[in-house]
């Protein structure tokens, strides 16, 4: 292997359950129920929140499975863009804010 | 891209080998009826869809012949089983012996469904430009079931499939049905449409893309339609070559494998009809007969219109080949939409 994020590494997404069957059997079964299924949110919904959620974390292996995801519940780019649009305006508001920790420290150093 | 590539057989030592699937799952699929005559009378299209299996294109010359198209209505004629006649293409009204075709069939009292593009109403004939408006009227009045490929709602995903503008005729195709009263309530004028991925993914569910559809279309285009079926490429002739291509074939492949649903393959489209071809041979499907596959009864004779046998061909053993995951993947798929 000569790089990291392989993507044919996805499809080994299973083998984690090396060393920790019935833990990776639980984490399976609650990403399937939480992910897989219509509930109070529908399938599209969910994999348009788990697009948004793969950028924000950055993970290209998410990305490539949650972009079919949508495409396979009836999503359009336009919504797919939107969702990654959330994810990146959340990031910078989480940072904008934390400049009021910022400024009410300023507050204590400035005479 | 090309309009005419070369047909490419099965290959025999593949690994998806689908009838080795259904042997290990006990399940067994004969034919149940024939209830449908399906009939690709040209391969001529004024479009060149990038997946389409029938590698129709306005360079295409094939044509059934006025034999052939006498010899189905005969067939349809003498046997009552056989309810519903599917004219398909190419685009089946550019062929000169279409709205006769359609006519007889109707007069027989057969419920003719035609796999209209919407567009060749605008194009008219692309190599002698005969106009094709008539047609929205032409349907109505032989009360035509017609059934329209539309891969998604809106521009970027139809035109990326479908060619360039092919979206915005579409709505105007469309327009002009509805104008006639077809997929009006109460009209008892069918306009179904057919949805397809645009690459290399299963379909959506057949009843929320549907309402997606009847809300996006209704609210931006004000029109209507009554029911979308779903339908899953197959992985044959253009799509094929995209997947080897791009080398997406084996991903395809395994994620139609691991989406086998017995449910699905119950309800194939092949075991309650047959397909013609413009040369009078049949087939168990649309999609053996652009493989070649010919329909065989049981002794190995290929089956053709001009000695057809009711008996003989309901006793046929069915043709399947890797490509026919394409129809027992997830929901399944047929030229009416999911089957499970």
């Amino acid at each position: 292997m000569s790089n990291y994020y392989e993507s044919e590494d996805l499809k080994k997404f299973g083998d984690i359950g090396q060393h920790a069957k019935s833990l990776a059997d639980d984490f399976f079964k609650y990403y399937g129920h939480a992910t897989g299924t219509d509930g109070a949110l529908s399938k599209r919904e969910k994999a348009l929140i788990a697009l948004a959620v793969s950028h924000a974390q950055k993970c290209p292996y998410c990305i490539d499975a949650y972009t079919t995801q949508c495409l396979e519940t009836g999503a359009n780019p336009e919504q797919m863009m939107e969702a990654v649009h959330v994810a990146a305006v959340m990031q910078a508001g989480i940072t904008l804010v934390h400049s009021v920790q910022m400024q009410n420290h300023l507050k204590k150093m400035v005479l | 891209m090309s309009a005419i590539l070369k047909i490419r057989a099965v290959d025999e030592r593949s690994k998806y080998d689908f009838e080795s699937q259904l042997r290990r799952r006990g399940i067994e699929l004969p034919p149940l009826s024939i209830d449908t005559l399906q009939v690709n009378i040209t391969k001529l299209c004024n479009q060149v869809c990038r997946h389409c299996h029938v590698d129709a294109g306005p360079q295409r010359r094939e044509m059934l012949s006025p034999e052939g198209i006498a010899r189905c209505l005969e067939i349809l004629e003498r046997h009552p089983q056989i309810a519903k006649l599917d004219i398909t293409g190419g685009a089946p009204e550019l062929h000169p012996g279409f709205d006769a075709f359609v006519e007889k069939a109707a007069a027989l009292g057969k419920h003719v469904m035609v796999r209209h593009n919407l567009t060749v109403q605008l194009d008219g004939h692309p190599q002698t430009g005969q106009s094709k408006e008539y047609l929205p009227q032409f349907f109505a009045k032989n009360r035509v079931e017609v059934i329209s490929s539309l891969p998604y709602y809106q521009e970027y995903f139809t035109d990326a499939q479908r060619g360039s503008g092919v979206f915005k005729k579409s709505m105007e195709g469309m327009r002009r049905l509805n104008r006639e009263g077809y997929g009006i309530e109460g009209s008892g004028l069918l306009l179904n449409l057919v949805y397809n991925p645009v690459g290399p993914y299963l379909p959506a569910g057949q009843a929320s893309l549907e309402a997606d559809y009847k809300r996006e279309l209704k609210d931006k285009f004000g029109l209507a339609f009554n029911h979308l079926f779903i339908m899953t490429n197959m992985p044959i002739n253009r799509f094929k070559l995209h997947l080897d291509k791009s080398g997406q074939y084996e991903a395809y492949m395994e994620k139609l494998l691991a989406a086998f649903n017995p449910a699905a393959a119950a309800g194939v489209m092949c075991r309650s009809l047959l397909s013609v071809d413009h040369e009078g041979r049949l087939y168990d499907c649309d999609f053996n007969q652009m493989l070649e596959m010919d329909a065989v009864d049981a002794k190995g004779t290929k089956l053709t219109i001009f000695d057809f046998d009711f008996a003989r061909a309901l006793q046929r053993p069915i043709r399947f080949g890797d490509h026919c995951f394409g129809c027992t993947a997830g929901a399944g798929s047929s030229c009416g939409g999911a089957t499970a």
